[in-house]
């Protein structure tokens, strides 16, 4: 008999349910409490949890997710301009493709481990990028990007009666426009089942397979599995859920460029999901989360607001002040990525997460049940 | 026919020998460190700034008088080593790149030594992958600096006048006067020679470097000898830097440094030492020059007619069949790294 | 007339100069228990691992129930009924006592690759309960929930042993499974193995310890620098000159 998921874990969803349907409302007092913003914290979620479905389990470290972002987020441009607006077709669609670009290439990149399969994703990345910039242009309209533009064909939109307006159609679901808070709600909800997908995959039998082989690959060889499917499922499940981030965001915001493709996206997804707990389940969202706020905030500083931020200093001081922080803000922002980067790694390898369940476990022992505690600390 | 296929190896070497120069440094890191440095590309980056940097020193300038415009007093910019030294004072200027070897060995010396001893080194017994990340980290932080101070744009280093020119290379092999070759990039190849010519002789004849190369085959016996390895990390590390950033610092005039350069030449790299056989200095070196010449054939118009875009993916492509067909790489040591 | 499950013919293992095994010819007879003793290097651990698809010989080919085993690899000749308790315990450190027990038992009932991803692996009462069972055979139950990596160097081998017996192999190859244990968990290892050994299951097993030999062993066979030198009965083996010679004039024996 098929047993349902724990009551823990529902317990879990509909906590995290909550909490994500009603993010505008709780996270407004820090400035975070609009559409642009939340989308981003949801679809980078998404992201993040599925790279963890990768990384996290296996401890297979991929540095080029950021082209399934970017097959997602062209198939679902695609989508849009020959078929229809609506985003459900375009997401499943972006999943689908992005999941088979992840089989081609971790096919050949698993035929690696460590540092030599790392380097492989990073070498196939870079390589989607320069197609997509120069090569594939047809496709993908290289530097420019593609947009919806007058005259796209819309198949299925026109079979259907739609007619071409004044204005360029905007992406719905089945006729909800989903700019603003709609778009923001369509993501959110697609990250509940995103998560609860995961969920179910790290409970599974297969996510137990996938911590043994993070364990002691080798082992798992002289108990009698073939490792190399499991982890080219991981792989191809943490491409997918890196196509759908990606189609989100065209859904959100419709142009898409090779620049989507870089490497820096790649590295970024890294770092969300060990800030925030590498093989946890919360872990990578809440990382996801963090990164984005703190862009967004970063980003919006430059040296004469820090400027007046200091004032009360006197002058001079005021404006050393300024000055060294300003390499920090603005389009500065990349370089405190890479502070915060290094930091990480150095100081705190478990993440956020881990670091709330000590100071949890501190102030109330639990006792792990025979399934384990609902957060596996990695193996290393 | 042949004119075209020297000419494309010639193209070849100069980004080959780059490779080279940057594998190289890669694999003795890795090595005898056991350390995987994404961070690489950046000191080959830096080292290409180090030859602006001193670029911009020597042609610190004074205003004055512009003679040339007489009805206003109008002013120019003129380097202090012109108004102290006249012509001598403008050779210097005009040959900064090669000199800014002066600058860039011990400054790369220092930033390898102590990136070694500050960040490094407590990254050895560290997993790989952690190794991987806090070096990315690093990158990124070295290149946002860079493009901090000296802006986003890429800074022209002009070759000396006397070897700005092409190379008449058709007559000195025989083949006639159509193929002409720029001297700098020439330079550069024999410079890279030198260089890794200097590198090999110094892990072969020394005992330094034999200890070096002990460790790179078994660092716990050495460690168990006596031998202070923790010290000579460090060299070798700072020995990796300089490799890199002097190979950085002499490519200055062939491609204008911007500080995007490292990320571009690190996954290259990467690609190179897969290739060549991780672990293996003289595969690396190999895999270097061939991949250079590799990608320069596929950038011939001939090719791209037939297939276009081959120049882009062809090194990635060359690593993916090397590593079905032939895991180890060209010179690598078997069971190395195999899944 | 008892069906030889185990076939090693004429293997030959060489490592750079070093012959680690020379025409080594052996038949497991199903249902048997077979020790194989020898000083130091003389083969045994190279032999086992022949067996167990690490290593492939130079020369010569292992059978198992009539089928080649010698090149598959590790996985598939788990899948055909082997199971290996190595000389370090291999286990899975950051998994729970429970989950390395239950891991072996999902290969077994579900194959080399089969993808569960919705399933939860709590819902699978029948599997827990076998490993539930072995955990408690093997005298681990008061462990079942802690880190496997936070066991002793003696429980992680017991772990191992429970991981391979999950799986109810035709062949158990032990590699010195009482290397490094007290006086006490020696006697509890030779109880379960006696007991294994009642239910039909097929052993091979490499010791030093004679006491483990003689208690379980059908036949001994004695390796010497990677030469069968003697095979027979327990008794026989005692007796045998070559054999003393070969352990330094008997004084073991």
């Amino acid at each position: 008999m098929r047993a349902l998921i724990g009551s823990r874990d529902a317990i879990l969803v509909a906590v995290l349910a909550a909490a994500v349907l009603t993010m505008p409302f709780w996270l407004a007092p820090i400035g975070a409490g609009y559409p642009d913003l939340l989308q981003r914290f949801a679809i980078y979620g998404i992201f993040a949890i599925g790279f963890n479905i990768l990384f996290g389990l296996t401890g297979y470290l991929s540095f080029g997710h950021a082209a399934f972002l970017g097959v997602g987020s062209y198939a679902t441009m695609w989508s849009f301009k020959l078929l229809t607006m609506n985003a459900l077709p375009a997401i499943l669609l972006s999943a689908v493709l992005a999941g088979v670009a992840a089989a081609v290439i971790g096919f050949f990149s698993l035929k690696r481990a460590g540092i030599y399969f790392s380097i492989l994703t990073l070498a196939f990345a870079q390589m989607s990028y320069n197609l997509a910039y120069s090569v594939l242009t047809p496709i993908t309209n290289g530097e420019t990007g593609l947009r919806v533009i007058r005259g796209d064909p819309h198949i299925l939109d026109r079979a259907v009666g739609w007619q071409e307006g004044d204005s360029l159609p905007n992406p719905d679901f089945f006729g909800l426009n989903l700019s603003g808070w709609a778009g923001f709600y369509f993501c959110a909800v697609v990250l509940i089942v995103a998560f609860v997908i995961a969920l179910r995959i790290t409970r599974s039998p297969l996510g137990l397979t996938l911590r043994a082989i993070k364990s002691n690959q080798t082992r798992m060889g002289y108990v009698g599995f073939h490792t190399r499917p499991y982890t080219l499922a991981a792989f191809v499940i943490s491409g997918m859920y890196a196509g759908l981030a990606g189609s989100l965001l065209v859904v959100t915001d419709p142009l898409v460029g090779a620049e989507r493709m870089q490497w820096t996206a790649s590295g970024e997804v890294v770092l969300m999901t060990i800030l925030g707990g590498v093989g946890t389940l919360t872990g990578p969202l809440i990382g996801a989360a963090v990164i984005k706020y703190f862009e967004n905030v970063f980003s919006s500083f430059n040296e004469q607001t820090l400027q007046q931020a200091f004032s009360f200093l006197p002058e001079p001081l005021a404006t050393a002040t300024a000055r060294i922080l300003g390499l920090f803000v603005g389009s500065g922002w990349e370089l405190t990525l890479g502070v915060v980067f290094m930091l990480v790694v150095i100081f705190q390898p478990q993440g956020i997460v881990h670091g709330a369940g000590r100071i949890g476990r501190a102030v109330r022992p639990s006792s792990a049940g025979p399934n384990g505690p609902v957060e596996r600390q990695p193996a290393e | 026919m042949l004119d075209a296929i020297v000419l494309q190896i010639l193209n070849g070497l100069d980004k080959g020998s780059a490779y080279a120069l940057i594998a190289l440094g890669l694999t003795l890191v890795f090595g005898t460190l056991g350390l995987v440095n994404f961070a690489h590309g950046a000191l080959f980056m830096l080292g290409a700034f180090c030859a602006v940097a001193f670029q911009n020193l020597l042609t610190l300038s004074t205003k004055v008088k512009d003679p040339s415009v007489t009805f206003f007093d109008a002013y120019k910019d003129e380097p202090y080593l012109k108004t102290w030294f006249g012509d001598a004072g403008q050779t210097i200027i005009d040959y900064s790149a090669p000199l800014s070897l002066i600058l860039t060995i011990p400054v790369m010396l220092a930033i390898g030594l102590v990136m070694e001893r500050s960040l490094v080194r407590f990254f050895y017994r560290r997993s790989h992958a952690e190794q991987i990340l806090v070096t990315f980290g690093l990158a990124i932080v070295l290149q946002e600096i860079v493009k901090a101070v000296f802006g986003a744009n890429p800074i022209p280093v002009p070759a000396p006048p006397a070897f700005a020119g092409t190379a008449d290379i058709g007559t000195w092999i025989g083949l006639g006067s159509g193929i002409v070759y720029p001297w700098w990039r020439l330079i550069y190849f024999g410079f890279s020679i030198a260089v890794i010519a200097g590198v090999f002789s110094f892990l072969r004849f020394t005992t330094y470097g034999m200890v070096v190369r002990a460790g790179m085959r078994d660092r716990e016996t050495v460690g168990l000898l006596g031998i202070d390895i923790d010290r000579r990390f460090a060299v070798v590390f700072g020995l990796a830097a300089v490799v890199a950033g002097s190979a950085g610092a002499i490519y200055a005039p062939i491609v204008s440094p911007d500080y995007h350069l490292g990320m571009e030449f690190l996954v290259l790299s990467f690609v190179v030492v897969v290739v060549g056989g991780m672990g293996s200095l003289a595969g690396a070196v190999l895999a270097g020059f061939l991949l250079g010449i590799l990608q320069s054939f596929a950038s011939m118009n001939e090719v791209k007619e037939i297939i276009p875009g081959i120049d882009q993916v062809i090194l990635y492509l060359a690593a993916v069949v090397v590593l079905l067909v032939r895991p180890r790489g060209l010179l690598g040591r078997a069971g190395l790294m195999e899944s | 007339m008892a069906n030889v499950l185990l076939r090693v013919a004429n293997v030959g293992k060489h490592f750079g100069g070093l012959r680690a095994l020379n025409a080594i010819d052996l038949d497991i007879e199903e249902g048997k228990t077979r020790a194989i003793i020898g000083p130091n290097g003389s083969g045994k651990s190279t032999l086992l691992n022949v067996c167990v698809g690490r290593l492939r010989p130079d020369s010569g080919m292992v059978t198992f129930d009539g089928r080649t085993i010698t090149g598959k690899p590790p996985y598939q000749i788990n899948q055909l009924g082997i199971a290996r308790v190595f000389q370090t315990p291999e286990i899975f450190p950051a998994l729970s006592v429970l989950e390395n027990v239950l891991i072996p038992a999902f290969a077994k009932r579900d194959g080399s690759f089969r993808i569960r991803a919705w399933e939860a692996v709590v819902g699978e009462t029948e599997l827990r309960d076998r490993a539930v069972g072995t955990i408690e055979d093997i005298g681990l139950h008061d462990r079942i929930a802690d880190e496997a990596g936070s066991l002793s160097r003696g429980d992680k081998r017991r772990l191992e042993l429970a991981m391979s017996l999950v799986q109810q192999p035709r062949l158990l190859l032990l590699d010195e499974p009482t290397a490094g244990m007290s006086r006490l968990d020696t006697n509890r290892t030779i109880d379960l193995l006696k007991k294994i050994k009642e239910r039909g299951m097929t052993k091979v097993i490499i010791e030093h310890d004679m006491h483990v030999v003689f208690s379980l062993a059908d036949r001994v066979t004695v390796l010497a620098q990677g030469r069968i030198i003697a095979d027979g009965t327990p008794d026989e083996v005692r007796g045998d000159p070559k054999v003393q010679e070969a352990y330094l004039g008997g004084a073991r024996l």
